[in-house]
């Protein structure tokens, strides 16, 4: 990928073959997936968690595949998001849906870069540590006051109608539509900052902190940006979560285990692409999901579905060990060098 | 050497005044001043562990001497961070690399025009004309800086996956990039064979030649010293023993001493 962005079809930056997957990918997602499939079960439990996820890998993709530095968290930015629409829908009143999910990203940013500020001091592991601290802070802020909740106590909130120009935007379909304008728009922007002068420092901070400062690189300020940004991106996941998956808030919802599961789609997916964050909420989301249909189909309910939950388990730790090893760079890499030795061929 | 220089040497541009750097009870630099003409190529030479290098990061601001001042350009520096003295156009090179490695050639050279790009992540993120234009004003400049240095082959490739002698090569390209008016290389040679020694050579003379760039560079290989250095000072224990021009240098007797390793009273 890295060699063709210097290739001579260069237009507004891009290369003819950007702009061609790019085409691809618009038709296939705006077209071609709403007149094929039908049913709504795919929109809903695939697809719209797919997006969702994929949009808050992105976020753990920029803060730490891009400017290196292990923040686990991802899920309490998340339900600052999720949390924040829910109160400017709720407060605001005729806040469009748009607005309300970009101050949503703003709230989770603000967020970002409180809970950044370790990176100041520590890294590896133990900013890792450190960066726990806004999953459990966050949720527990959230559980605390019931301002938040709007002093609900039954504990699950149902989020509002997502209502836009008057139009309420309920059946899964449009649902994932909406999705779509978002992720689509948010894709090409962290694409467009990875490629620029925003990602080139992100890296050098994370490649080599010394030089990067000692080239003119704040540290401090790089470090908190790409935050920031993350934050960004994990809240307008969030709220787009529990809006269009959950459609219900509850911080319940936003635990560790979500901050994992994030973790392991960046780390599988591939550090450092924004493509990789796409392929790695496809695979655990759709992995347990062909396990399931494998276990039903072949061997027709002989083997029990705790078993295939707990095989699951062990398949993703294996997979990650072996990526880990054999192809740090994940998924996307192994993408890339099918496509390189395919394109070799011809 | 000095005839017909499109840069005659000048005043002093740095002045280093009795720095002294401790670590713990270790000490690294004693007492230690000397100054940077500007325009000329300033080697520091030394046995292993003499505080070359120290020397340099206390320049850089990595680290910060308990005793003494920097004065750079007349103006003496307050608080030295690597970012401020990347600011008032001071730039180096790392004796071990430090180069991004999993970024291309290119961009590690790009990283080094940081200080002539300045729009924003929004500026970035929406393609704004600003920030297109200014990419690509960088990039052509960087294609130069590469073409100068006759690496373009290898324009593309990851730089951790590059021999040691084209990383050094990457290196200075990032540096010059930079377009500092005053290069800090350390070890610039180091782990280089002749044939690569004489070319690096050639680029350094080259740049100062055509550009004017202040060097101090830290070597171990005489010969090349000797050769492409107007001034030499020579550190040993963490003191400055002599500093002067390389032939009053390579007569000068606490030089051999040192050198040959006489005992210390």
């Amino acid at each position: 990928m890295e060699q063709k962005v210097s290739n001579n079809n260069i237009i507004m930056g891009y290369t003819r073959s950007d702009l061609t997957n790019f085409l691809i990918a618009m038709i296939l997602s705006f077209v071609a997936i709403p007149l094929v499939v039908q049913t709504d079960y795919w929109y809903s439990s695939i697809l719209i968690p797919w997006l969702c996820l994929a949009l808050a890998a992105i976020g753990q993709q920029i803060v730490m595949g891009y400017a290196g530095q292990l923040a686990l968290g991802a899920a309490g930015f998340m339900a600052a998001g999720a949390f924040a629409c829910f109160n400017l829908i709720l407060r605001v009143p005729d806040i469009p849906f748009f607005v309300a999910l970009g101050l949503s990203g703003l709230v989770a940013a603000a967020f970002g870069i409180l809970f950044g500020l370790p990176s100041l001091r520590v890294r590896g592991i133990y900013l890792m540590v450190a960066t726990l601290a806004s999953q459990f802070f966050i949720v527990w802020m959230i559980d605390k006051f019931g301002w938040f909740k709007n002093y609900d106590t039954s504990g699950i909130i149902t989020a509002q109608d997502i209502v836009i120009l008057g139009k309420p935007f309920t059946s899964p379909l449009e649902m994932y539509l909406v999705i779509l304008v978002v992720v689509t728009v948010l894709t090409v922007l962290a694409v467009n900052m990875a490629r620029g002068s925003t990602g080139r420092n992100w890296m050098a901070v994370r490649d080599m902190d010394i030089a990067a400062e000692s080239m003119g690189i704040s540290l401090l300020k790089t470090k908190l940006q790409a935050f920031a940004i993350s934050a960004f991106y994990c809240g307008v996941a969030g709220a787009l979560f529990a809006f269009t998956y959950l459609k219900s808030l509850e911080p319940v919802a936003f635990d560790i285990k979500l901050s994992f599961k994030i973790l392991f789609m960046v780390i599988l997916g591939g550090l450092g692409t924004i493509s990789g964050a796409f392929i790695g909420a496809a695979f655990i989301l759709l992995f347990p999901v062909l396990l399931n249909s494998v276990g039903n189909n072949v061997f027709h309910g002989a083997i029990d579905a705790t078993i295939i939950s707990s095989i699951e388990q062990v398949v993703f730790g294996a997979l990650i060990i072996i990526f880990m090893i054999y192809e740090p760079l994940g998924m996307a890499k192994l993408w890339g060098n099918i496509k390189q030795r395919f394109s070799k061929n011809k | 050497m000095t005839i017909d220089r499109n840069f005659p040497i000048g005043e002093p541009v740095l002045e280093v005044k009795n720095i002294s750097l401790r670590f713990g009870g270790v000490k690294a630099i004693t007492d230690s001043s000397f100054s940077v003409l500007k325009h000329e190529i300033k080697a520091i030479i030394g046995p292993n562990g003499a505080g070359k290098s120290s020397l340099l990061n206390c320049i850089n601001g990595i680290y910060q001497p308990q005793e003494g001042s920097i004065a750079f350009k007349g103006e003496v520096l307050e608080k030295i961070t690597p970012n401020l003295i990347a600011q008032k156009g001071i730039s180096r090179t790392f004796q071990n690399l430090a180069l991004f490695k999993r970024m291309s050639v290119l961009d590690n050279i790009l990283v080094g025009r940081r200080l002539h790009m300045n729009s924003n992540f929004m500026q970035v993120a929406f393609q704004l004309p600003k920030a297109r234009a200014e990419e690509k004003e960088n990039l052509a400049k960087c294609e130069e800086i590469v073409d100068f240095l006759e690496i373009a082959d290898i324009k593309n490739t990851p730089v951790g996956k590059l021999p040691y002698g084209l990383q050094k090569k990457v290196e200075l390209g990032r540096a010059l990039a930079t377009e500092a008016d005053f290069l800090m290389l350390d070890e610039p040679m180091a782990g280089m064979n002749v044939e690569e020694k004489r070319e690096m050579c050639r680029f350094i003379l080259k740049v100062n030649d055509e550009l004017g760039t202040t060097m101090v560079l830290i070597e171990h290989d005489m010969g090349v010293v000797m050769d492409i250095s107007d001034n030499v000072v020579v550190l040993d224990y963490g003191k400055i023993i002599a500093d002067g021009p390389p032939n009053e240098v390579r007569a000068n007797q606490e030089v051999i001493d040192a050198y040959l390793g006489v005992s210390h009273d």
